[in-house]
């Protein structure tokens, strides 16, 4: 299982800015081990965020997003107290969900 | 390697667990394999349906001039549009252009950062693909000094 994800929204004015950090391998599949074999892609393809259980934003992710993966978005009419969730899948068909308040 | 058999069958056996769990976002476009895979601007907005992309101030993409590690590149993009469906960011001269896709929905805005990889020096791209289908960009070169993409 994956290490949890580091979120962090903050409101300000209306809406909060969420800034979040996934930790994966995101292994492009072009890469060659010591023996000259392809490591196998191993990243995250897809997304989801959520404030307060409703789906705010979606996103599809190639194996060219870094290793350990930054996101940063905005979510208009969030306050503080509301939650923030995230998901995320990848082609292994692994996933992880973290939830965070808005401070 | 996987097939693409048995990457369909995967994908069903995941989309139906997931089905069952009710996690499955209603409105959510499934995973565009093919968008991933073609390596211009051009084809990726054909992949997405989208119109013939044409530049626009209104889109912005941020990201350095020069990147020293091209393991992490951070990279924005946004637009001022109205109306945008999904915002994209390219990186040209990967081995695949796209890095990732965002779907827009009201509540968000149309602001997205993250960080790429970046095989060598190339043009990157913002693309705003909006409701009507039409798909403006904006561009920016990024010089790597030492490539991301490992080999």
């Amino acid at each position: 299982m994956a290490d949890p994800m580091r979120i962090r929204a903050q409101a300000a004015g209306d809406k909060a800015t969420v800034r979040v950090l996934m930790s994966h391998e995101m292994e492009s599949g072009q890469r060659k081990d010591s023996a000259g074999k392809l490591v196998p892609a191993h990243f995250i393809n897809e997304v989801s965020a959520s404030h307060n259980g409703k789906v705010v934003m979606t996103a599809d992710w190639g194996p060219a997003v870094s290793k350990n993966p930054f996101l940063q978005f905005v979510v208009k009419g969030a306050k503080a107290g509301d939650k923030i969730s995230i998901n995320w899948k990848d082609n292994k068909g692994e996933s992880r969900t973290d939830e965070a308040t808005v401070s | 390697m996987q097939t693409r058999r048995e990457t369909l069958k995967h994908s069903a056996a995941v989309a139906g667990l997931l089905a069952t769990t009710g996690l499955f976002p209603q409105h959510a476009l499934a995973y565009n394999k093919a968008a991933f895979e073609v390596k211009s601007l051009a084809e990726v907005a054909k992949a997405l349906g989208a119109g013939a992309p044409v530049e626009s101030k209104d889109v912005t993409i941020g990201g350095p001039d020069i990147a020293e590690n091209g393991a992490v590149v951070p990279l924005t993009a946004s637009t001022t549009l109205t109306g945008v469906k999904q915002i994209l960011i390219l990186v040209e001269k990967n081995p695949a252009a796209m890095v990732a896709l965002f779907n827009v929905t009201d509540a968000v805005e149309a602001n997205f950062a993250t960080r790429a990889k970046m095989g060598q020096s190339s043009d990157v791209y913002a693309v705003a693909i909006m409701n009507d289908g039409k798909a403006f960009f904006a561009k920016k070169e990024v010089k790597v000094t030492l490539g991301g993409c490992g080999g």
